[in-house]
């Protein structure tokens, strides 16, 4: 369901454009490669005389490497390469040095599962074998998973020696990052309260739970050049990084994209794909990777565990006086900025006077984080929501109310620094305030969750390329790995502005020498920057079939306009002449000076930042703390939605992945710090028959900086449900939840504490 | 690795009789392909026993059912008379995995790979379920209670396979149940589970009944005090709590990523009560 809005100067401005194809819903451009099979995945490559990989993973959560002897797998029949960190080049920035660590440790062993040696033999079978051969003689080292055990004095140093920047005194070695946001007095504003609430809360580590393993397949000739293809978020940062990493140069090596089952943030980095590459020069023989998916969980991008208090005060009225949040976050023993940014997003959601938040990373004997939709908002936001909600409870205020009473709006100052445009926040309560859902009675043990969420957006980096091919079709060639169906975007955006049927418009993913730089798909950003670029690209190519028809007509080429997909004059003193479609101006476009086509590059801005609000009702279980989701509804701010059917997607797999987060995915470490559930069975996620239809309800509040209005849709999702469902729960149970994931025993606990 | 499908049961026993390494028979194969693929076991031969005459029949046998060692859940829940006399047993064989494990799992699988959490194996014995095995001295019968002695491991000897499983016949007004309790609403592992089978006469006194616990010790525990908790009674409220305090007090269960102790023993009380009175229901009580 979309929602226009038509209120306010820009929403007006921008509801007067009348859109063809974009806001319809057409079939997806890659469904039926999908389901017949033929769309090539990650590990759908293969190459003559291709090899096979794996890797020999540390079973210690922390252990000094003392050696490493690997003759007996080279000695294996069928054997052809070996690679250890020994076998890359020293990196000069850390944190491309971290993330070729992670790919193979170098000296020591940071966390279950961490690769040492990696093993190329003519089939899977015999890799593994080999993987047997091999001795690594370790020097166990205590380790420690838990986030605030790993800040105290007592805890073991994972990098020792190793300086972080601006960490104030009093923080032990394990902190590798510090950040400050806000602004006001806060004991003045704690001081106008009528109740002030403080509470601590955690959140386990989760996995982004994509169903498509990493798998790779590199090719790297005698004469240095290489090949990679692929299952990632990004080819231009596979290429970078893995050229760094066996050092050639970025030209020289060609990574190609394949169709990708899910990233959801987590193939935003490489793991597989260097060693590859360095087995392939090794070996001279293409090498595949493929990980298993227990490698999946001990191995790639889980996200940051977390610690949080914070504490809120309210007036009787429901005003917001200050609030504050202090978070401490694990990612992994490699530093990461993801408290930093639950930091900056907490509070976004409010006008507040008085408003500081402190965040600490903290490195720990897990794997190194990744990120995963909006990382680090969906548990900062958590706590903030719970305590908001707590609130509204102690005082009897309706929980609407009091955020529509405190909501950011255009002007607001925002709670990490800058000032708000133009946002949807306001127009999102209202709706949801207005949805049926909110009124609807509930039944016994059910309780009704709200929670607001908040994403900041990401533009970046970005190139577009678009061919008028003489048949009068457009391919439009683009660098974003599709993972939430940008490429129907993208075409119906270059339909749209061209005046075309978006039957006539295919677009592609290049690979790295076939288009200009592309930052990866992250940051919601590809429907709103590679849709920009492709508008300004196709605007380009107009410019260019103006001035083919002026010559053909034989006026000016200012004297030439483009509407519905045709060159015409200006006006009666340009000239009279028919509309020349794009089709004539592309079949004579050899007779007028050669191929047309229009590109643009830009590192843009303005991406817009997005909010949403969730309304969910859950029943719990008083006997067994079973938590049912019995109704749910997304409203978010989409700005323009190009395809409604893939924004309602967005929304809707935000929201069941919070779930998840919220009642029963976690990493479980045991004593000995190895990962006990890696695998879909102990690891749960929600599963079709636990969730009920996911409603969506799209508002528009276009983005100025899009010439469509368009805000990334892909992230917020997943922000509000980790609240909306604990504060569902904490008044299903009648208790306050304030740990995640309220797995059914933790639930049952604290209904029987409460007793 | 060695893989035969003989079409006789004197075949299939010599073969795993012969076998010197570790063999493998395969019903259904939705414990064992799990396990090679994880490596867990590396069988030097593995015997297929969807062939052999008679393995997949569902039969009518004095009143109750012979199901065959090599017959599907889907088959089982397709089975109209079936599920009208051993609704529970049927249930919790139904609960087994997602539909694509349903055309393959069956009964015996299920009971040989003796996991304490194992579905079916609760219903069964408080179905009083028999197995009849053949092996290389002959066919012998087993109550289904006596084949799992502990993880992963049967009462089973060398050679011997599981040909059927037999579910008796039982008076009129009888019903059972089976419910379990997973952290989510399927595809998933029994955290605490209960199957419970009763008799009633024309008053809707309970007249015979029997309980059972699964995931809450390394076997199946029948619990004799929440039976005697429920004779005699129309389930009572008072006659219910003790029947799920008996529940409670019997298990003894495992801490792990799973559940904890405390969660698993009070999740199995409320099971066990629930199946009761959903088994009271069947047999025609009204409460
Ligand atoms: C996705 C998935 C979900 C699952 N969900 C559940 C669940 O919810 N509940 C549950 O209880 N189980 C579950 N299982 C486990 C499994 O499906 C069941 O245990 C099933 O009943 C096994 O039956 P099978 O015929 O496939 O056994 P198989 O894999 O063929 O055999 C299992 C074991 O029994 C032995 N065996 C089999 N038949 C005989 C015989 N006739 N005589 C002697 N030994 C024999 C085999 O050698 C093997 O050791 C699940 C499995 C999967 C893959």
């Amino acid at each position: 369901m979309v929602t226009e809005y038509k209120e306010g100067s820009v929403g007006a401005e921008f509801n007067k454009r009348e859109f063809k194809v974009v806001g319809t819903r057409p079939p997806r451009p890659d469904g039926v490669d999908k389901v017949t099979g033929r769309a090539l995945f990650g590990a759908d490559f293969t190459a003559p005389g291709m090899l096979h990989a794996t890797v020999l993973r540390s079973p210690h959560a922390h252990a000094r490497i003392v050696s490493i002897d690997t003759s007996g797998a080279l000695a294996m029949d069928g054997v052809k390469a070996v690679v250890t960190s020994e076998d890359f080049v020293k990196q000069t920035s850390s944190g491309n040095q971290d993330t070729l660590d992670n790919c193979m440790a170098r000296g020591k062993v940071f966390y279950d599962g961490h690769a040492i040696v990696a093993v190329a033999a003519t089939s899977v079978k015999i890799a593994n074998a080999a993987l047997k051969l091999i001795k690594v003689e370790y020097e166990i080292l205590p380790h420690e998973t838990d986030v605030d055990a790993a800040m105290l004095d007592s805890a073991p140093v994972l990098h020792e020696g190793r300086k972080f920047r601006n960490i104030p005194e009093g923080n032990n070695a394990n902190v590798s990052g510090y950040w400050e946001f806000g602004h006001g007095d806060m004991d003045e504003g704690f001081a106008k309260a009528d109740i002030v609430i403080e509470r601590s809360f955690k959140t386990a580590a989760t996995h982004q739970g994509y169903i498509e393993p990493h798998a790779t397949l590199a090719t790297m000739g005698p004469d240095g050049r290489g090949e990679i293809w692929v299952c990632t978020q990004g080819q231009f940062m596979v290429r970078d990084l893995a050229a760094a990493f066996v050092g050639i140069e970025a030209s020289q090596l060609r990574v190609t994209a394949s169709e990708i089952g899910g990233g959801f943030g987590g193939k935003t980095t490489v793991y597989l794909e260097p060693v590859a590459l360095a087995l392939a020069k090794k070996s001279g023989r293409p090498v595949k990777m493929v990980m298993t998916r227990e490698e999946v969980f001990r191995a790639s991008g889980p996200t940051t565990s977390s610690s949080t208090d914070v504490k809120i005060g309210m007036t009787k009225d429901g005003r917001i006086t200050a609030g504050q949040a202090k978070l401490r976050y694990q990612g992994g023993a490699f530093p990461n900025i993801t408290a930093m940014l639950g930091a900056m997003t907490a509070f976004a959601s409010y006008d507040l006077e008085a408003v500081q938040t402190q965040a600490w990373n903290v490195l720990t004997n897990r794997p190194k984080q990744a990120a995963y939709r909006a990382p680090g908002a969906p548990m900062a936001i958590y706590t903030v929501e719970s305590v908001v909600d707590e609130l509204c409870q102690k005082l009897g205020l309706d929980p609407l109310e009091v955020r529509l009473l405190n909501a950011a709006k255009k002007g607001t100052l925002s709670s990490y620094g800058p000032t708000f445009d133009e946002i949807g926040l306001v127009a999102t309560l209202e709706a949801a305030k207005a949805h049926p859902h909110y009124a609807a009675p509930l039944g016994p043990n059910q309780g009704r969750g709200v929670s607001c969420g908040f994403w900041f957006n990401f533009a970046g980096n970005t190139s577009v390329s678009m061919n008028i091919n003489e048949d009068g079709t457009v391919a439009v060639i683009e660098g974003n790995p599709d993972i939430g169906g940008s490429r129907a975007s993208i075409s119906m955006m270059a339909a749209e502005e061209l005046g075309i049927p978006l039957e006539k418009v295919r677009t592609i993913v290049a690979d790295t020498n076939a288009i200009g730089f592309n930052d990866v798909t992250d940051g919601s950003r590809v429907t709103f920057a590679v849709g920009l670029a492709t508008i300004k690209a196709a605007r380009a190519a107009i410019q260019n079939m103006c001035g083919r028809a002026a010559q053909i007509w034989g006026i000016d080429a200012d004297a030439v306009d483009w509407v519905d997909g045709a060159a015409v004059p200006t006006g009666h003193n340009a000239g009279d002449f028919p509309p020349m479609s794009l089709a004539k101006i592309a079949a004579d476009s050899a007779k007028t000076g050669g191929p047309i086509a229009g590109h643009f590059e830009v590192n843009a801005d303005g991406a817009g930042v997005s909010f949403g609000v969730h309304l969910v009702d859950v029943e719990v279980d008083p006997e067994t703390g079973f938590t049912e989701i019995k109704r749910y509804t997304v409203f978010q701010d989409a700005g323009k939605a190009i395809h409604p059917d893939y924004v309602e997607g967005q929304m809707q797999g935000g929201a069941v992945q919070g779930i998840g987060w919220a009642l029963n995915e976690e990493y479980i470490y045991g004593e000995d710090g190895k990962l006990q559930n890696a695998g879909f069975l102990d690891y749960r996620i929600p599963v079709a028959s636990d969730l009920p239809m996911i409603d969506a309800v799209i508002l528009e509040i276009p983005n100025p900086g899009h010439p469509y209005g368009v805000r990334g849709v892909g992230e917020t999702g997943i922000v509000p449900p980790l609240a909306a469902v604990a504060n569902g729960v904490s008044h299903a149970a009648g208790v306050r939840m304030t740990e995640l994931p309220m797995s059914p025993p933790r639930i049952l606990a604290a209904i029987d504490g409460a007793k | 690795m060695r893989f035969e499908s003989p079409d006789t049961i004197e075949q299939a026993i010599g073969l795993l009789n012969t076998c010197e390494g570790t063999s493998r028979v395969l019903a259904g194969g939705t414990d064992v392909l799990v396990q090679l693929r994880l490596a867990l076991v590396e069988p030097e031969l593995i015997v297929d026993i969807k062939h052999i005459a008679g393995m997949r029949d569902i039969t009518a046998e004095d009143g109750g059912f012979r199901i065959g060692a090599a017959v599907s859940g889907a088959e089982m829940g397709e089975h109209a008379d079936l599920v009208a006399l051993w609704p529970g047993v049927v249930e919790a064989m139904e609960l087994i995995g997602s539909t694509q494990v349903q055309g393959r799992a069956t009964l015996a699988g299920n009971l040989c790979n003796a996991s304490p959490a194992a579905d079916s194996v609760p219903a069964m014995v408080a179905a009083n379920a028999v197995a009849t095995i053949v092996g290389p001295n002959g066919t012998r019968e087993c109550p289904v209670a006596d084949i799992p002695v502990s993880p992963s491991k049967t009462s089973l000897t060398k050679g011997e396979v599981i040909t059927s499983i037999y579910l008796p016949a039982r008076p009129d007004n009888s019903g059972d149940a089976y419910l379990r309790f997973i952290p989510r609403t399927e595809m998933d592992i029994a955290v605490s589970s209960a199957g419970v089978s009763l008799t009633i006469n024309c008053d809707g006194v309970v007249t015979q009944a029997r309980v059972s616990l699964g995931a809450v010790a390394p076997t199946v525990l029948v619990v004799e005090d929440a039976s005697s908790a429920i004779i005699g009674t129309k389930l009572e409220d008072a006659a219910i709590a003790t029947l799920q305090a008996a529940c409670s007090a019997a298990c003894n269960p495992i801490d792990d990523k799973r559940g904890t102790v405390e969660f698993r023993t009070k999740t199995a009380g409320v099971m066990a009560k629930r199946a009761a009175l959903i088994a009271y229901s069947r047999a025609g009580g009204s409460k």
